[in-house]
């Protein structure tokens, strides 16, 4: 049986574009808001990437921090993250949605229990951000096993070898990290430059998807088109953290901007 | 059936890792975003060349005598045994270090590797201002460009060394996120990396951090150890039957330092005694993992103890001491305390308070608020110890920089 994720990017290949992924941090700002955000912005989302925030974040830029601050202060807890996603999918079956996190959670709240509980709330992938390969095998192995696609990354930094490595030990989607970065950063490596590494990687296997994230914005998304997917995530959590500041609609505003990015690539 | 953990014999406890870096199979590790593989890999390959080249050694070992000024003095505080009665205290008094403290040691041999990687710039995360303080200075000797991460409550408190940073030409980022401490100032430091790791190196502070990191720092500090190994028979004509190694415990760098060398021997003749920050009296936050029984959690890229709520997030710390102010500890030491090879206690920000009133008012010594928690302890143990035991103290920092945090909590100064 095909996953959620590969049917996402076969019809947004139909369409002839690539597939917009988006992310937010579960609870930002509040467990309420953040399912809202979810169902509205997945009707022009292909996949919606769910962050479980933490707060020692050694990747994430200062827009991520900022919204995974926020979300820990109002309280919220794995449980509901995973909570947050079971209703998601209630109302929106076809969505795939990716959980995105670092490892001390999943290893607080147990890996056992972590998969069992991605199962029953219906989460289609993981992305661990500080569990590289080949530290991630046994987890990525366990993973599939329950039906979870283990997303690797890929970055400017992973050599041909490793690449190689990484590409045969991935499941259906593979992320590659645009530039050396934390997430949020300003796009400081040309699209030109970013596809032909793309292009590399998508090479040593055709069928896997390769979506590319980090750096993407309203500004640059037109010109990554080629890919098989764009990342977004933290254009959208600055929209949230302004829409705050300024007491208008965070739904509204963070709906208008996914729609507007998904107009750039149609 | 669990195996049981054991300590290597005739093995630098640095390497008595697996092949995935964990010590006893679950401390350590190496959790980094996939950027940072190459680069940590690199600095692997070329750290593993240069530990056994002849030429770097002796480059490093002219640095640490003619830069560093070792043998830093081991010394008998003839006046604080007198007065406490029981076991004879010394101190190896590691603060005589160019800069004052032992960082100097880490800051050394990372500047040393980042030439020999033909990179030409290093950043660092600092808590007291000492990693900060003796990078800047190394950076400096050895013509880096330097930039310092450090939590903007450290700026406040330990503004002495911040002055020294600004003169040596480095950059201090302050860092607003969290607690304002030395874990953000890690966590924006290691941001940093992975967004220039392709130019700049990057050092770690303390026997923290990926496991590579632990390893370069504790091989760095391991020099007090030899020198005291060398003191001691000299002193003493043998090594004695009865020692106590007390050092304070942050991250662990001083502590393994001091202790790397005696790991060997028998428990019952060198103990080792680690002292964490118990923070204020009364207070619930501390940072003390190891003693008061955090559970094991990754934090800046590896396993270890950690102050965590059960859902994993890193808890907010509190003492007195910016350089203990750290929810995790070195991934060795907690391979020390299951193995039951070292033992660990705390000491709070009162005890280390009046340690230090008691040590300066006997001794010409003056030390820092990290090294007055291991003072503490000695304090505390001696009157109950026989006249042959020989404690010694790691003083391996200096209160210059604690002036502000001494004359509003003591009046004086």
């Amino acid at each position: 049986m095909s996953s959620l994720l590969k049917k996402a990017f076969l019809n947004a290949k139909k369409e002839n574009r690539p597939a917009l992924l988006t992310y937010t941090v579960a609870g930002d700002n509040t467990k309420r808001k953040s399912l809202e955000i979810l169902k509205c912005i997945s009707d022009y989302a292909d996949i919606c990437e769910l962050g479980f925030p933490h707060n020692t974040p050694i990747a994430d830029g200062g827009q991520i921090q900022t919204s995974a601050y926020r979300a820990i202060k109002n309280g919220i807890k794995i449980n509901d993250v995973f909570s947050i996603a079971k209703n998601f999918k209630k109302s929106k079956k076809n969505t795939p949605i990716i959980l995105m996190g670092y490892y001390n959670m999943i290893f607080q709240y147990n890996e056992n229990k972590f998969l069992d509980k991605c199962k029953k709330s219906k989460v289609d992938g993981l992305i661990v951000v500080d569990l590289p390969y080949p530290e991630n095998k046994s987890f990525a192995s366990r993973c599939k096993k329950n039906g979870l696609n283990f997303i690797q990354l890929v970055s400017p930094t992973t050599s041909q070898i490793r690449l190689k490595k990484i590409i045969k030990d991935s499941h259906d989607m593979v992320y590659y990290i645009s530039m050396l970065s934390t997430t949020g950063g300003k796009l400081k490596v040309s699209p030109k430059k970013i596809l032909e590494r793309y292009n590399k990687i998508k090479n040593q296997n055709k069928s896997k998807n390769v979506v590319i994230g980090f750096g993407i914005t309203e500004k640059t998304i037109k010109s990554l088109k080629k890919a098989d997917g764009l990342v977004v995530g933290s254009a959208i959590c600055k929209e949230i953290s302004k829409s705050i500041e300024r007491r208008q609609n965070t739904v509204t505003n963070v709906t208008n901007i996914v729609k507007r990015l998904r107009n750039k690539i149609q | 059936m669990k195996l049981k953990m054991k300590l290597k014999k005739g093995v630098p406890l640095i390497d008595q890792h697996d092949h995935q870096g964990f010590w006893g199979g679950k401390f350590g590790g190496s959790f980094i975003p996939e950027t940072l593989k190459k680069p940590v890999e690199d600095l692997t390959k070329e750290f593993k060349k240069l530990r056994n080249n002849k030429a770097f050694l002796k480059k490093r070992d002219y640095y640490f005598k003619n830069y560093i000024g070792s043998p830093t003095s081991f010394v008998k505080l003839e006046n604080l045994s007198n007065h406490l009665g029981g076991a004879q205290i010394w101190a190896k008094v590691v603060s005589e270090a160019n800069g004052g403290a032992h960082k100097i040691y880490n800051a050394t041999v990372h500047a040393l590797i980042c030439k020999a990687m033909g990179k030409k710039y290093i950043v660092g995360d600092t808590g007291a201002g000492y990693a900060g303080k003796m990078l800047s200075m190394a950076a400096k000797k050895f013509g880096l460009k330097c930039k310092i991460f450090m939590g903007a409550k450290d700026i406040k408190r330990q503004k002495p060394n911040c002055d020294a940073m600004r003169k040596n030409g480095a950059e201090i980022v302050p860092v607003y996120s969290g607690s304002q401490t030395l874990v953000d100032a890690v966590s924006e430091c290691m941001r940093y990396w992975v967004s220039n790791c392709d130019n700049t190196h990057m050092c770690v502070g303390s026997t923290v951090g990926p496991n590579i990191f632990v390893k370069i720092c504790g091989w760095s500090t391991a020099q007090i150890s030899r020198e005291l190994r060398t003191q001691l028979k000299e002193e003493f004509k043998k090594i004695p039957n009865k020692i106590k190694l007390i050092n304070c415990v942050g991250g662990g760098s001083s502590a393994y330092g001091f202790w790397s060398e005696f790991i060997d021997f028998d428990k019952k003749q060198i103990e080792l005694i680690g002292v964490e920050a118990g923070g204020p009296k009364k207070s619930k936050l501390h940072a003390a993992p190891l003693s008061r029984n955090a559970k094991v959690g990754i934090l800046h890229g590896a396993a270890s103890y950690v102050c965590q709520n059960n859902e994993g997030q890193i808890n907010d710390t509190e003492s007195i001491s910016a350089g203990l102010d750290y929810p995790g500890v070195s991934p060795i030491h907690c391979f020390l305390k299951d193995t039951k090879r070292a033992r660990y206690t705390y000491a709070t920000d009162e005890d280390a308070l009046n340690a230090h009133v008691m040590v300066t008012k006997f001794e010409k010594l003056n030390p820092s608020l990290e090294p007055s928690h291991a003072f503490a302890e000695a304090i505390k143990i001696a009157p109950k110890l026989s006249k042959d035991t020989i404690i010694i103290v790691n003083s391996c920092g200096d209160a210059k920089k604690d002036r502000d945090i001494l004359r509003e909590r003591l009046g004086k100064h």
